[in-house]
């Protein structure tokens, strides 16, 4: 099927990036590092890998981040255009729907770009949750509770993907172990062909005890890992519970961003786009099972586009929990281990840096495209905690249309 | 101090490995205490080295790097430890340990990188040299070799390797003139553009873009260009400046920056092991002599020791200034306004008696402020704010706002009491009264205010926006609220405060004007001018005795001259041939710039003795009576130490750091022993 063109101007997915992902510890990659600079790293390398871009012609910058406190507290868009040497009048502004934030980021200032208030915007995320645990310094209104809006299991992520296993007897713990090791296996495999390599840019590191050092590869992964070895992990969340440190993703330290445009500036500049936004949606649901707000923002944006998920070649959904991933391949009929889905594996091996994740969805995607140009929609897609989901239907603009 | 060795990847194209590497981070372990290379550091960087290079090795290493931390890449020798060095065999091994760690970053099996991502001096800038490839930051600042200023020379292959990276013009510049300069050092940028560092990477990621375009050069892609070897006009040229320069700043006196010249010259043929020797040969001479003790003396005098000036109060103590008024608007009273206003950023007034003088000196200021703006100095909105923050009135009470005034009047004890008495009633009670003064006694000026505890003495020096020094003086009724201020007021302009008694031309003026006063008797005696002009030059001083003084102006000098007089009728005199100068206008009677030549305008002016000195005789007796007022001076209590008279020639005259300002130099000659038979230091 063809898509139902949104309202106002194309906005295209010119190019993204993102940090190596570190461990959000203090023995990890970024621990000596500002989340902040990781940002700026990220903005100064989308410069870099696009000089058909005029820095003056940038005219928003939107950063995300779950936590807007200490180093990622200072109007993050507006300090870190600054910080990475963008001219003055580049305006900026932080931006927070927790885990979808850096999505937030590129949905909203595409809109800007549909409606013509702007032509070329540089949107991203960053979580140093090492810095910045989540959650910390939260004040939730009491009445949550007192008036049981939601349940005090509606705040703790972990026990929001036990209430998933609840909710479907047939999301079993072995498929989720099943997949988490899939995903692993998947990830180390992209590493080996370069796939992912291609998208990172290096952060030299700081380390009061071992000097000056490169984080150029994530940290996180665990290529080792077997179905045999995830059966036999504590479940810290519920005693005899389902999930487990290897079936959902760690705690990341780690930065993205990427390049939006007009597609008809894109065109002006000589910038070759690699994606065209389709359409969005986001909706809500039961916070106490967040996990599965991608169902409904996805069935609400292929609405939109006029899409059938049949449609859709390639799917790259956040791996917060692979419950959370099952309960939507389950949802659309989709088996665990289609191959259209995730094809590099996902947070659970890469990491998941909450606000940042949204956009290394898009960059992987838009990689994906460029190697399978006869797949013409994808989705990106991730759960944000306290009942949301978030969905964006991309075009490949490496498609070679019908054979 | 730890220098930590850690591995990478080199990140090549498209994210892509391209080999590892070792870096080596120097790393002070304190953001406060820049990284230097001392008895301890520099084994550990040999160590580290080795370590590099058995990893290379090992695991096959392509490259070794070393940056630093924190802003700075390695800020040279400690000095400390170089003062300790006590004899010339070890002075020699402490060049010959220098050599031999710093000379390992050439001899590796694979290249070697500087990443300098900061401060970079002497044997820090001399790390970087040994390597085969350097990058710098593009806001890196302090790069240089200011061992010729120090009294050394860059004797860890510094003379040999700067050379034939960057070419003798650049060497010479870097090592001589802008060592000689006060010890100008150059940025990042600048650095790269003279050759010095191959490539300039901005700082937010500097590091990252360094390991790249180390990347590159491993693999052929990024190629760096250096000028071949200079042709000897070049060399010739090179070195002649660099003479002139050395010979127009230290005029001979000073052997470091002639045994830079020298190594430079020799470095052209000579083999490195070869020269590697003649440089340890330098540093041992050099690290012994008595030029290198005073100028690390004095060093440390103006770096650390004037920091935190002797005898001052507690700086909580100080009242905040908010706004300043400045009494006077003749030139001295205008210059002190601008500074004010330009340092302090707060409203201010000046008063005069008559409209006219108060409008041209709320002009001068104005126009400075827009000199500033032209020079890049200020902003716009800065100068904006300056030109609207002065103000002048011909009625007093407009200081009534100021909580710190100062008076620049006609220096006229009488003139000065007047406005005293007369601004008391007019200013808050708790406002801070100043007095730039150079020779009269605050004391007496004291003695009709009411509440005499608020004034102090505020003596600058000319030009006040140049010359880096004050001598806040305390009256016996001055109380330390007040003083405190004025110290705060000073460290604000970006001066440096010595404490001084009030006592008879405080410090700076006392010792010049004793030291021109023997000048001037060996004049009268019948010395030709030009034979006293020369008789001086082993001080180092920035002028000579009748250039410094016309540059001063001769009438001040006889007021000078007079009021010492009066307070020391036994030691100091007032020379009839200097009032027959004063008479005649003042004339210059050597030539302001260039090699010291007579105007002419002597001719006939003075009535001489027949009693000629020799230079030698003159000098002789110039050292005796400077030790024995300085001797006098300090049993005066006028300042806390030695130490204090030091800073305060160095920075209120420009006396030359190989002197330590003028006490380890009398010790040295004996001076202090011959007159007044003790020395001023300990002996080492």
């Amino acid at each position: 099927m063809v898509h139902t063109p949104q309202p106002g101007r194309s906005v295209v997915f010119a190019d993204g990036v993102r940090t190596p992902f570190g461990k959000a510890r203090p023995d990890g990659l970024y621990a000596e590092t500002r989340a902040d600079d990781l940002v700026v790293a990220c903005l100064r390398e989308l410069l870099r890998r696009n000089p058909a871009l005029p820095p003056e012609r940038v005219e928003e910058v939107a950063i995300a981040a779950a936590t807007q406190s200490g180093d990622q507290g200072l109007v993050l868009g507006r300090s870190t255009a600054l910080l990475a040497g963008l001219p003055v009048t580049t305006p900026g502004y932080a931006i927070d729907r927790w885990c979808a934030g850096a999505m937030t980021a590129v949905t909203t200032t595409a809109a800007s770009i549909a409606v013509g208030a702007l032509d070329v915007a540089l949107a991203g995320g960053v979580e140093h949750m090492g810095h910045h645990p989540l959650g910390a310094g939260m004040d939730p209104n009491p009445r949550f509770l007192t008036e049981r809006i939601v349940s005090p299991d509606a705040l703790d992520m972990g026990k929001t993907a036990e209430a998933l296993h609840d909710r479907f007897p047939q999301l079993t713990r072995q498929r989720a172990d099943a997949y988490a090791a899939a995903s692993q296996q998947k990830f180390a495999k992209a590493v080996a062909n370069g796939q992912v390599g291609a998208d990172l840019v290096p952060v030299a590191v700081a380390g009061s005890a071992q000097g000056w050092g490169l984080a150029s590869a994530d940290e996180l992964a665990r290529p080792e890992t077997t179905v045999e070895a995830l059966a036999g992990l504590r479940t810290p969340f519920r005693p005899h519970g389902r999930v487990t440190a290897g079936n959902a993703s760690p705690l990341t330290d780690g930065a993205t961003a990427c390049l939006l445009t007009a597609e008809e500036t894109a065109a002006e500049l000589g910038l070759a786009p690699r994606m065209r936004l389709v359409s969005f949606a986001y909706a809500g649901v039961q916070p106490e099972v967040m996990g599965l707000g991608p169902i409904p923002s996805t069935e609400k944006a292929l609405a939109k586009a006029g899409l059938g998920v049949d449609d859709i070649g390639l799917f790259e959904l956040n791996e917060a929990f692979a419950v959370q991933v099952l309960s939507f391949l389950d949802h659309f009929g989709i088996p665990d281990d289609d191959e259209r889905v995730n094809p590099y594996g996902g947070a659970i091996a890469i990491g998941h840096p909450l606000a940042a994740s949204g956009v290394r969805l898009m960059t992987q995607l838009a990689r994906q495209f460029s190697e399978h140009p006869e797949v013409r929609y994808g989705v990106t897609a991730l759960c944000v905690g306290l009942g949301q989901g978030g969905t964006v239907v991309w075009e490949n603009t490496a498609w070679e249309g019908e054979r | 101090m730890p220098v930590h060795v850690r591995t990478l990847d080199l990140p090549g194209p498209g994210g892509a490995p391209a080999g590892r590497m070792a870096l080596l981070t120097l790393d002070s372990g304190d953001p406060r205490r820049p990284f230097t290379l001392g008895p301890a550091t520099l084994p550990e960087l040999g160590a580290a080295i080795e370590r590099a290079e058995r990893l290379v090795l090992d695991e096959g290493l392509v490259a070794i790097g070393v940056t630093g931390a924190n802003g700075v890449f390695c800020a040279g020798a400690d000095l400390k430890a170089v003062a300790r060095t006590p004899s010339p065999e070890e002075a020699a091994a402490t060049g010959a340990l220098g050599h031999a760690v710093l000379g390992r970053l050439a001899t590796t099996t694979v290249p070697t990188f500087a990443y300098v991502n900061g401060l970079a001096l002497g044997g820090g800038l001399e790390t970087a040299l040994h390597c085969s490839y350097r990058t710098v930051s593009t806001a890196a600042r302090g790069l240089g070799l200011p061992e010729a200023h120090l009294g050394l020379v860059p004797g860890w292959g510094g003379t040999w390797l700067l050379p034939r990276i960057a070419g003798p013009d650049v060497a010479v510049q870097v090592a001589i003139e802008n060592a000689l300069a006060g010890n100008k050092t150059i940025t990042g940028p600048q650095a790269a553009r003279l050759g010095i560092a191959d490539a300039a990477f901005e700082p937010a990621d500097f590091l990252l873009q360094s390991l790249r375009w180390t990347a590159s050069v491993l693999a052929g892609e990024s190629v760096v260009e250096r000028p071949g070897p200079a042709d000897e006009a070049t060399w010739a040229a090179a070195l002649a400046r660099g003479r002139a320069v050395a010979d127009a700043r230290v005029h001979g006196a000073a052997p470091a920056p002639y045994r830079t010249l020298d190594l430079l010259a020799a470095s052209r043929t000579a083999g490195r092991e070869e020269h590697f020797a003649a440089e340890e040969a330098a540093l041992g001479d050099l690290l012994v002599s008595g030029e290198l003790r005073a100028g690390l003396y004095a060093f440390d005098l103006v770096q650390r020791y004037a920091k935190a000036p002797a005898g001052a109060p507690a700086p909580e103590l100080a009242r905040k200034v908010t706004c300043v008024g400045v009494v006077g608007a003749g030139l001295m009273a205008s210059q002190l306004a601008l500074l004010f206003l330009h340092r302090l950023k707060v409203p201010v007034v000046l008063t005069d008696v008559d409209q006219a003088r108060v409008d041209k000196g709320v002009d001068f200021v104005r126009s400075g402020v827009e000199e500033l703006l032209g020079k890049g100095r200020i902003d716009a909105d800065t100068a904006n704010r300056l030109k609207a923050s002065v103000s002048g009135s011909v009625d007093k009470a407009a200081l009534g706002g100021a909580d710190f005034v100062v008076e620049a009047v006609f220096e006229d004890l009488a003139v000065k009491q007047d406005v005293l008495r007369e601004l008391e009633p007019l200013v808050r009670p708790d406002a801070v009264l100043a007095t730039n003064t150079s020779s009269l006694p605050v004391t007496e000026m004291a003695s009709v205010l009411q509440h005499p505890e608020r004034l102090v003495g505020f003596h600058f020096f000319n030009p006040v926006a140049v010359l880096p020094l004050v001598e806040v003086v305390r009256t016996p009724s001055t109380d330390d609220a007040a003083l405190a201020t004025a110290f705060a007021v000073g460290r604000s302009l970006g001066k440096t405060c010595v404490l001084v008694r009030d006592a008879p031309a405080f410090v700076v003026n006392r010792i010049s004007t004793r030291m021109f006063d023997e000048v001037v008797r060996a004049l009268d005696a019948g010395t030709p001018l030009l034979e006293v002009e020369r008789s001086l030059d082993e001080l180092g001083l920035p002028m000579t005795p009748f250039r410094l003084a016309s540059f001063v102006g001769p009438a001040v000098m006889l007021h000078v001259h007079e009021t010492l007089a009066a307070a020391f009728p036994e030691r100091y005199r007032v020379s009839d041939n200097l009032r027959r100068w004063v008479a005649a206008g003042g004339p210059d009677l050597v030539t302001r710039k260039g090699p010291v030549e007579e105007t002419g305008a002597a001719e006939g002016l003075f009535t001489t003795g027949s009693q000629p000195l020799s230079g030698p005789e003159v000098l002789a007796r110039v050292q005796d009576a400077l030790a024995d007022e300085v001797r006098r001076v300090l049993d005066d209590g006028v300042v806390a130490g030695p130490q204090d008279v030091d800073v305060c020639l160095v920075l209120g005259t420009g006396h030359p750091l190989f002197t330590g300002g003028i006490t380890p130099y009398l010790d040295r000659v004996g001076a202090s022993e011959r007159v007044t038979g003790r020395r001023f230091h300990p002996a080492d």
